[in-house]
């Protein structure tokens, strides 16, 4: 009997712990998404001070909200950071363009 | 009136020449040069039909547009646009006290440069200054309404040659160049300016498109589309362009649209106003 009980008192304590660092990693990856949304949106709002923003970035801004909201950290983190790449690429391509559109003009 | 195509195809050709390296920043130079680009590249067609668009391209889409112009189907809008523009102001005013001539046969000198605030004025603009000052709420840039008052005003300018100027005001020369900036730089994910598509491709197709050429672009604004279902703007246009390209549109009547119109009326000076056009 003394046996068995020691050994629900280690199962238990083996699950605390799992929950335990189950919530820990939860909480990191909230944190990793929040960092990731964070360098998405700054560098949107980058665009947007250029006046250069694009769709896609908003729909995948929009993507890393909702999968956020839903729990879903890892495909949150993925979207903001995909926002992040497309904002950088549309500021990337005002700054080009400031000079490059002249190789367009009629002349 | 018969000779007036031939006539003017020979005065473009006959002052067309490339913009040097001396003559950038020289608007009249520049306009010479744009529309000599389109005669070159379309050696077929009249200089005044550029503002028929993609039915200057292609014979197929042309056929089937001049049947469709039996009964075009611009008209309810048309009709709305003049009961709107005769419709009397809560102050007792109409939309004819705020334009010369009443607002008739006018559309042909907008985009106007405003000396007083510098800016460029779109006539979607004047319309909203216009209903602003007698108590009116501003009406949506991109909506019907806004469509079928500039589509009456621009079928009562039919046939009238757009005189647009650029006076002499640096602000006014920089507005020009703005929208002419807009109008090469690429944008949206897809990375295309509007150049791109109307400079560079015009008569191709985009999917089921022929694309317009830029020359005579806004004579037939604005124009119902199929697309639609219904009758746009030059707003609704600009808007709708900039989405297609992944871009995120700006805002309706912004600094750089209303530039841009500046920019590409003006280098349509002399081509008739063909508008409300109607487009597949």
């Amino acid at each position: 009997m003394r046996t068995l009980l020691r050994a629900s008192k280690r199962l238990m304590l083996l699950v605390a712990l799992l929950m335990a660092s189950a919530a820990a990693l939860a909480a990191s990856r909230e944190a990793d998404f929040k960092r990731a949304y964070a360098a998405a949106q700054a560098a949107e709002k980058q665009a947007g001070s250029l006046r250069n923003q694009w769709t896609v970035t908003e729909t995948s801004l929009a993507e890393a909200r909702r999968a956020a909201s839903r729990g879903d950290f890892e495909r949150a983190i993925a979207a903001a950071r995909e926002a992040e790449a497309l904002a950088k690429a549309s500021i990337y391509q005002a700054t080009h363009e400031e000079e490059a559109w002249k190789d367009l003009e009629i002349r | 009136m018969r000779y007036l195509p031939a006539a003017l195809t020979v005065l473009i050709l006959s002052t067309a020449h490339a913009v040097g390296a001396d003559e950038r920043g020289n608007p009249a130079a520049e306009a010479r040069a744009f529309r000599s680009y389109f005669v070159k590249k379309f050696p077929n067609v009249k200089l005044e039909d550029f503002v028929n668009g993609p039915y200057a391209l292609n014979q197929d889409m042309r056929r089937q547009w001049e049947e469709k112009e039996q009964f075009p189907p611009y008209e309810f809008s048309l009709e709305a646009g003049k009961e709107l523009f005769v419709k009397t102001f809560a102050n007792g005013k109409h939309y004819a006290d705020c334009f010369p001539n009443g607002g008739i046969g006018i559309r042909q000198t907008y985009p106007q440069f405003d000396k007083k605030s510098g800016k460029v004025v779109t006539l979607e603009l004047a319309l909203n200054q216009c209903r602003e000052a007698n108590g009116e709420a501003a009406l949506s840039y991109t909506g019907d309404e806004m469509a079928a008052l500039t589509a009456y005003m621009a079928f009562t300018s039919r046939g009238k040659p757009f005189d647009i100027s650029i006076p002499d005001d640096p602000r006014a020369l920089a507005a020009y160049e703005n929208g002419k900036r807009y109008f090469y730089a690429r944008r949206g994910q897809l990375n295309f300016s509007c150049a791109t598509c109307h400079v560079q491709n015009p008569g191709e197709r985009l999917r089921a498109e022929v694309l317009a050429p830029a020359l005579g672009i806004l004579n037939a604004m604005p124009i119902y589309r199929s697309e639609w279902g219904g009758m746009g703007t030059i707003s609704r246009r600009f808007v709708t362009c900039n989405g297609q390209v992944r871009a995120v549109p700006l805002e309706p009547q912004s600094e750089e649209y209303r530039d841009l119109e500046y920019f590409l009326s003006y280098v349509s000076n002399g081509l008739p106003i063909s508008g409300p056009g109607a487009r597949p």
